[in-house]
């Protein structure tokens, strides 16, 4: 049962120097428990997608397709349908824990602020629910810290604060940004496992974005593979450490180091070749220009994720890689 | 907490005794004889020599200046040279004339200045942010003064709105005191509100930019939560530095405000004491100056540690 | 070692300020201002200090005197103009006083550790010190004129240039290219002459043309105290103190000077403005 579908997500922004598109018709869809990783380069596209859902880009950004949320569309709703929907139905974990806390706050305040706003509790019931949910993320004298500020805690603590915040009022989605990437890495494990701990407990479907191979393997279900704007290919975790059928996927994971063992040291080695950003070229393989088994056929004709709309293992390439058997060690 | 009033307590000592050390030391190196200047008419050997024993001028500069601060610390400023009034009675009828167009104008100049500079900021790009930056760019353009004379001239003069000069105590009278200082107060505000407005919209718009303000619209908070409660208690750090830093700004506009509409207070009695070398006077002023300044930093470091735990005084950190 | 340089590059500078019509019309006018007050000897259609009993207080208007006459019967528009004159030279002298003193001390302040606590204390006590103090002390012990309502003018702002130079100079100090040159071995004072101070161009001409228009306001206040140029020098200070009290007879001869002064202040202020815009790399996205 799907929570989350999205189709057909594109993203522009107006820029000085023209149209920038960034996101080009994006496929994705979460079922309900379910934990899916998106994993690209820096710059490919993954934070703008995740922010567009719940309209949270600025003005200058253009989007369009279709993000359907348990019924509702949220492409285009006004304003007043998406605040309910951030915080309550789809929450966010950032990457840079100290900065996405407001330092003049203590955090008892900033988690019961979302409380207040979307359950209407009242300031002391908001602070005793917040105590519960520093605990549920596993902060040891919740009571003691939820009167702290954000600089008297731990890079790894404030992740659990944000993750408290995130699901305080029991949110459909997660949607956890490179939750793991500024932390070190013996805190990146605890973090996942709050992550893969709340999913159990309260049954919330996670999107997990990350550069971070090893934190994939960890703990995503299936995975999206971002490059340059456009979801290259899709699989379940297994599948894809065994047998890579797009390209870049295959070059992702020749460039790291076997993942799984220990997860979470292992980040994306950049492999040769400029990183477009953008969506250069509509009418053909982004990838292109870097692919060693790119043909003329790649760089007319754009390829798309196969099987559609599905979600068995697809790649958008013409000439996926060839499976060697039994290499998926 | 001791220990930053400890630190606290001997840095303002220090920098009273240096304000008043160099002014001391630096007006007795100018050329030109103050006891010349006292004695008038009457210039003889005599009379000059019992003037600089009248006022202590033929002893060392340093035993002048230890008997000025010892008489300073008992609250004797001595008196004025030009016309023989104790400076601490020159101050007591200048001071609340000077504290009261200050305050109500530093106070104006904050509520419009954050209120504008904040609009700007929220509204960017929006034809309420060009109103905002041309309004305080014409304000750090306008020659204050002159606005004065405009507003004295169709306020006062012409129609008889405003009173064009003078001032009543406000123990006295609450309402007429209030009536001759509302354009003085005015014009002085809008004149230090600009720059507190500019300031304001960039640190503002630092703050909208911020991961926190993201986090905050992400948890679904209303437009007025997240700039009030999370973009503006943060931006506000920097906007009181600002504020602080207006003392000096705040001074000099006081001392044309005064001159402009005939207010008796600091400003005017500092002009006359500079320009007629009344030591006793400018050794006051300066005191006065330098205790604002020291006042106004405490008060600086109080509200920073009201608005941000992370320096808060004497605060335990983590 | 190509990119040794931070400045974005002056094409696109001259670009990004032609696309914004503020700066064309605050550089127009600036321009033009500028080349009246150079002028205005020529082009004034009278001598300034030219009286005239028998035409005091005509109106703007008047045949032969477009912007009326005042008490003395001198001529409004020329007297402007020479004003004008008088005020960018204060301006000029006093911003470069302030630039000669206050760019060493801000170099030295954001490039040397052991400056920069004393440097930055004493820019703040200078910034609290109220510069009509100063400049009332300066009149009193070295007579009120130009030059030095100009120097008092100038000292009031050194603090802002010690700050804007000492924060570009931190900002510098961190890039790679100048830390490559302390790997290289190079003396502290070839790397500030070098790489620092060619960069951090840009952001003292930004605060030198944001202090031009603060010290013009800063004349016409000493002027109109008494303190600055003296009459029948002219001067849109002292015309506006003559004025104050004949205001109500001649409301013009109060409000075209303090017009002069604003337009002037204006013109400086969005050129700056727009030239801190362009300059920015962040540029309109901001
Ligand atoms: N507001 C914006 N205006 C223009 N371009 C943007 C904006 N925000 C992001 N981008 C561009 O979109 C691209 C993707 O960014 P992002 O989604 O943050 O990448 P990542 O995959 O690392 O999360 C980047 O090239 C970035 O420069
Ligand atoms: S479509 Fe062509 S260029 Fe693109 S990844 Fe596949 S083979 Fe390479
Ligand atoms: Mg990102």
């Amino acid at each position: 049962m799907s929570v989350l579908t999205v189709r057909d997500l594109s993203v522009v922004f107006r820029t000085e120097t023209g149209p920038l598109s960034v996101v080009d018709k994006v496929d994705l869809s979460l079922d309900a428990g379910e934990i899916v990783g998106v994993v690209g380069e820096s710059g490919c596209g993954k934070s703008v997608t995740a922010m567009s859902l719940t309209g949270l880009l600025p003005s200058s950004a253009n989007v369009t397709g279709s993000a359907v949320l348990d019924g509702t569309e949220l492409i285009g709703a006004p304003e007043s349908v998406l605040r309910r929907v951030r915080g309550r139905e789809v929450a966010y974990i950032f990457q840079e824990p100290m900065s996405s806390l407001n330092p003049v706050l203590t955090v008892g305040r900033q988690i019961g602020e979302v409380l207040r706003v979307h359950e209407g509790l009242k300031r002391r019931d908001a602070r005793a629910r917040a105590v519960e949910l520093l605990a549920l993320v596993g902060i040891p004298s919740p009571a003691h810290r939820v009167d702290n500020y954000p600089h008297q805690l731990s890079g790894g603590m404030r992740q659990r604060v944000m993750i408290a915040m995130a699901v305080a009022c029991g949110p459909k989605v997660l949607v956890a940004d490179e939750p793991t990437t500024a932390l070190d890495v013996t805190v990146q494990a605890g973090i996942l496992d709050v992550l893969r701990d709340l999913r159990e407990r309260l049954g919330t479907s996670v999107l997990v974005i990350t550069h971070d191979l090893g934190v994939i393997a960890d703990i995503a279900d299936r995975v999206l593979v971002m490059y340059a704007g456009r979801i290259v290919e899709r699989a379940g975790v297994h599948d894809l450490f065994a047998a890579p059928r797009h390209h870049y996927t295959a070059g992702l994971l020749a460039a790291s180091p076997v993942p799984g063992e220990h997860a979470g040291t292992h980040r994306l080695r950049e492999i040769p070749g400029l990183v477009p950003v953008l969506v250069t070229q509509p009418d053909a393989c982004t990838f292109a220009e870097r692919c060693a088994a790119a043909e003329d056929d790649c760089r007319v004709q754009e390829p798309r994720l196969d099987p559609p709309g599905g979600s068995g293992h697809g790649a958008a390439c013409w000439h996926p890689v060839r499976q060697r058997r039994g290499a998926a060690s | 907490m001791r220990g930053y009033l400890f630190t606290r307590a001997w840095q303002s000592l220090l920098t009273l005794f240096l304000a008043t050390a160099v002014v001391f030391l630096g007006i007795r190196a100018l050329p030109g004889d103050p006891a010349l200047a006292l004695a008038g008419e009457d210039r003889s050997p005599e009379a000059l020599a019992a003037i600089r024993a009248e006022y202590g001028l033929d002893q060392s500069v340093f035993v002048q200046f230890g008997r000025f601060a010892w008489n300073a610390v008992r609250g004797d400023l001595g008196t004025s040279t030009r016309t023989g009034v104790e400076v601490t009675a020159m101050l007591g009828t200048a001071l609340p004339v000077t504290i009261e167009l200050a305050l109500l104008a530093i106070l104006l100049a904050t509520v419009l200045g954050v209120g504008a500079g904040t609009v700007a900021a929220v509204r960017r790009g929006r034809p309420a942010e060009w109103l905002a930056n041309g309004l305080a760019l014409i304000g750090l353009s306008v020659p204050h003064f002159w606005l004065g004379l405009v507003a004295i001239l169709y306020l006062s003069v012409s129609t008889g709105l405003f009173p064009a000069s003078g001032f009543v105590p406000f123990l006295d009278d609450p309402v007429a005191n209030l009536h001759h200082i509302v354009l003085p107060v005015v014009i002085l505000g809008t004149g230090l509100s600009a720059v507190i407005m500019r300031q304001t919209r960039s640190s503002m718009l630092d703050a909208l930019g911020t991961d926190y303000v993201r986090t905050a619209k992400a948890k679904g908070l209303r437009p007025r939560a997240v700039i009030g409660r999370h973009a503006l208690r943060n931006s506000l750090i920097v906007v009181v530095t600002i504020v602080g830093l207006q003392l000096g700004a705040l001074i000099s506009g006081a001392v044309v405000t005064e001159q402009i509409f005939g207010l008796p207070g600091f400003g005017k009695m500092t002009i006359d004491a500079v320009f007629q070398r009344d030591y006793p006077v400018i050794q006051a002023v300066v005191l006065v100056t330098a205790t604002a300044y020291i006042g106004i930093n405490f008060l600086v470091d109080l509200l920073y540690s009201l608005i941000d735990p992370r320096i808060r005084v004497g605060g335990a950190a983590a | 070692m190509t990119t040794t340089t931070t400045v974005p590059d002056r094409g696109r500078l001259l670009r990004r300020l032609r696309r914004n019509p503020l700066a064309v019309v605050s550089f127009v006018v600036l321009t033009l201002a500028v080349l009246v007050a150079v002028l205005s000897p020529w082009l004034a259609p009278y001598a300034p200090e030219a009286t005239d009993f028998g035409r005091t207080f005509t109106p703007p208007g008047t045949p032969g005197h477009p912007l009326g006459t005042d008490d003395l019967g001198r001529d409004v528009l020329s007297r402007i103009m020479l004003g004008m004159r008088a005020s960018l030279t204060v301006g000029v002298l006093a911003v470069a006083t302030a630039l000669v003193i206050g760019v060493p001390l801000g170099l030295a302040a954001g490039y040397f550790r052991a400056c920069d606590a004393v440097i930055s204390r004493l820019a703040d006590l200078m910034l609290a010190f109220p510069f009509l103090i100063l400049a009332v002390g300066l009149a009193a012990i070295r007579g009120a004129s130009l030059a030095n309502a100009a120097v008092a003018i100038g000292i009031a702002q050194i603090p802002g240039i010690i700050r804007v130079v000492r924060s570009d100079t931190l900002r510098l100090k961190s890039l790679d290219f100048v830390a490559a040159s302390v790997v290289d071995g190079a003396g502290d004072l070839w790397i500030l002459r070098r790489h620092v101070l060619p960069n951090a161009t840009s952001v003292v001409l930004v605060q030198a043309t944001v202090a031009i228009p603060a010290a013009i306001l800063g004349e016409a206040v000493l002027s109109f105290l008494g303190l600055g140029i003296q009459p029948p020098d002219p001067s849109l200070g002292t015309m506006l103190a003559t004025a104050q009290q004949f205001a109500a007879r001649a409301p013009w001869s109060a409000i075209l000077p303090g017009l002069a002064i604003m337009l002037l202040a204006l013109a400086f202020n969005v050129f700056g403005d727009s030239l801190r815009d362009a300059l920015d790399p962040k540029g309109s996205t901001r």
